[in-house]
Parts: structure tokens; C-alpha cells; sequence
């Protein structure tokens, strides 16, 4: 058996691959194209684990273990399609720009932003989960901040209130300042806890 | 590994009928990702893997061939299958199931092809190997990886558990984040 056989053919494999990828839009197809590469990288590991007479047939080996992680990532990626659809009943790859820049070009559904509660009524929960993503990145950023400066501290507090506000879509920059300082503390000492 | 390399013009019957099963798996490879329902998608995957079993079987590595039917026939293509189902798509023709970038796509698809096949032609042409059959039986393949392969093999465990939780845990709706 010529070696360039099965090299060929898990190469043009790839690019199909590649291809469905890069052109479906319907992210089930994705994962399917996503298996198509992952089998051409298979066929490869075979064809050159038997071309090397490897005596570990590493090569075969490790075609098991991509052939069980493919395998646990279709399941991942299933639960978080299910979980998409759920919260956005679609599973169009086009139209999940929650995490696109806001200035981008005419987005299908409303632009993530301050306005985004007001736009879909329908699904309530939508803008406030797509904020649940970035805001645990100032908390965690606050919390060597807290580390570094014991006791209670202020200038730490305001932040999750920021957040919360313009996720809220209501309320403005005096809320900040209102902020109790008791619960700011207490806040940064669980915070500091969980940590 | 590389001895005198026969000709290209004289295949013999072990090429021919792996070159007929790569046809078959490219040909069903391409009808998954251009397909217009979304159900043939999975159903010509299961082709594409189906063949890609044969060729497994025809390089001699027989539990992996094995393997590939169990888990991904049996289970990959199911789990999408479930998943096209759970999300009410469409059976039947969809006109939207390709996004608006396919030409672009194309063009890329078409020259990493170019590349690899011009790569793997130029570096492989005079590699043959002949093959015996028995070298990817199940006893080999347990015993090497219970042999030498056992920390990985454990660890991979180790993953799958990880991945089963995480799918659980993302996919029940009553188990909340920590606010």
C-alpha cells in the first residue's frame, strides 16, 4: 500500500472539513464538519502507525484516544447547543453576536448593550445572562485588590454595582455612589473567601 | 519501510479497494457539508464514517475499524441526530443552512487542498509498506495500551467523567451559577 493513498484522502477530508466549517451556518452542521477533520486526522494516525511498524502502535493508540475525545466533544458541544437554544431558540451561528463588538455591521438580533432588555421582551433573560459571561472578570479582578488592601474597602465595591446597573438597563452612576459601604465590605470579604 | 516502491500504474487489490472506499468517504464527506436537509447531513455521516471503516480495516487496523463503527456510528451520529431533533430543525429542505461566506469558504477549502495533496505527494511519493494482516488486532492493541499506554488511558477516564458531568450540569436548567 502506497503511503500517499490515505494521505490523500484524509487531506481532502480535511478541506471538506474546512469547507462546512467555515460555510454552514447551522452549528450542528459545524460539529459534524468538525468530526469530518477529526477522522482525517484519524486515518492519518493509522496510515502512518502501520507505514512506521510502530511496535507501541502509539499511532493507533492515539487514534483511540481522539476517536473518545471526539466523542465527549460532541457531547459537550451538543449540551451547549441545547443550552443556546434554549435561551435564544436558534442555532444560527450568524445570528449569536452577543460577544461581537456593538459597532459592528446591523447584527439580525438587537445589539448586546443597555438596550437590549428593552428591545426583546420576549425572552427577559436573555441580556442578563449574556452578561453573566463578563461579570465575574471584574470580580475576580478585584480580588487581589481586595487581598492588597485589608479591611473593607470602597473603591472596590462600586464595580459589581457598574455592572449590575448597566445590565440592569436602569439606575445610573449615583447608585454608585449610594452604594453601602457595610455591604461593599461584606462583599469583598466573602469574595475574598471564595478566593 | 521504504523498499523498492512498485509502480503507481499496477495497483494492486488492497489499494484498489482502499481508493474505492476513500471515493465513497470524500464523496459522502462532501455531500454532508452541501447537503440542503439537515437529516441526509447526518445520514451521509454515517456513510463517511462507515467507509472510513473500511479503510481502517483495509490498512489492518482492525479494532480501530471496530471502534469507529461502535462509537461513532453507533454513538457520535445518534447524539447529533438527538441534537438535530431537540432543536425542532427542520426535516426536509432548508434554503438557510449555509451562511453567506460559501465562496470564501470554498476558495479556502480548495487551496488547503491544493496544499496538503501538493505537500504529502511531494514528501511520500516512495513510501510503501506492505500489508500484514494482525498487527492491529484487539490483543495487540490491549496489550500495548495496558502496557505502555496506561496513564494516558487513565487519564482519558479521568476527561470522559469530566466531560459527562459538564454536559449535566450545562444542560439541566434547575442547577444555578453562584450570583
Amino acid at each position: 500500500m502506497h503511503v500517499v493513498y490515505p494521505a490523500i484522502v484524509s487531506a481532502l477530508l480535511f478541506s471538506i472539513g474546512v469547507y462546512g466549517v467555515l460555510a454552514r451556518r447551522n452549528t450542528i452542521l459545524v460539529l459534524m464538519s468538525v468530526e469530518l477533520m477529526l477522522n482525517a486526522v484519524n486515518l492519518n494516525l493509522v496510515a502512518f502507525d502501520v507505514w512506521l511498524r510502530d511496535r507501541l502502535h502509539g499511532g493507533q493508540v492515539l487514534t483511540l484516544f481522539v476517536i473518545v475525545i471526539a466523542a465527549a466533544e460532541v457531547g459537550l458541544g451538543l449540551a451547549i447547543v441545547l443550552a443556546l437554544y434554549r435561551n435564544r431558540q436558534t442555532v444560527d451561528l450568524d445570528r449569536l453576536r452577543a460577544l461581537a463588538e456593538p459597532s459592528s455591521v446591523t447584527p439580525a438580533t438587537p445589539a448586546p448593550g443597555p438596550a437590549a432588555p428593552g428591545v426583546s421582551p420576549s425572552a427577559p433573560g436573555i441580556a442578563s445572562a449574556g452578561y453573566e459571561g463578563p461579570a465575574p472578570t471584574p470580580g475576580a479582578a478585584s480580588a487581589p485588590d481586595a487581598g492588597s488592601a485589608p479591611g473593607p474597602g470602597p473603591a472596590a465595591a462600586p464595580e459589581p454595582d457598574d455592572q449590575r446597573t448597566r445590565a440592569g438597563g436602569e439606575g445610573g452612576m449615583a447608585d454608585d455612589a449610594a452604594a453601602p459601604s457595610a455591604a461593599g465590605g461584606e462583599r469583598t470579604t466573602r469574595r475574598r473567601e471564595e478566593s | 519501510m521504504t523498499e523498492a516502491v512498485p509502480s503507481y500504474l499496477s495497483p494492486t487489490g488492497q489499494e484498489i479497494v482502499f481508493l474505492l472506499l476513500g471515493a465513497v468517504a470524500v464523496g459522502a464527506g462532501l455531500l454532508v457539508v452541501t447537503t440542503r436537509q439537515l437529516v441526509h447531513a447526518a445520514l451521509w455521516l454515517v456513510v463517511c464514517f462507515g467507509a472510513m471503516a473500511g479503510c481502517y480495516l483495509v490498512l489492518t487496523a482492525e479494532f480501530v475499524a471496530w471502534v469507529q463503527v461502535l462509537i461513532y456510528v453507533g454513538a457520535v451520529v445518534v447524539l447529533l441526530l438527538f441534537g438535530i431533533m431537540l432543536t425542532r430543525a427542520p426535516i426536509g429542505r432548508s434554503a438557510d443552512l449555509d451562511s453567506g461566506n460559501k465562496t470564501v469558504a470554498a476558495i479556502v477549502a480548495v487551496a488547503t487542498a491544493a496544499v496538503l495533496v501538493t505537500v504529502v505527494i511531494d514528501g511520500f511519493r516512495t513510501a510503501y509498506t506492505p500489508l500484514d494482516p494482525g498487527t492491529g488486532a484487539a490483543k495487540e492493541l490491549g496489550s500495548t495500551i495496558f502496557r505502555n499506554w496506561v496513564l494516558p488511558f487513565e487519564a482519558l477516564s479521568v476527561l470522559l467523567l469530566a466531560a459527562l458531568i459538564g454536559a449535566i450540569v450545562i444542560s439541566r436548567t434547575d442547577i444555578r451559577g453562584r450570583n
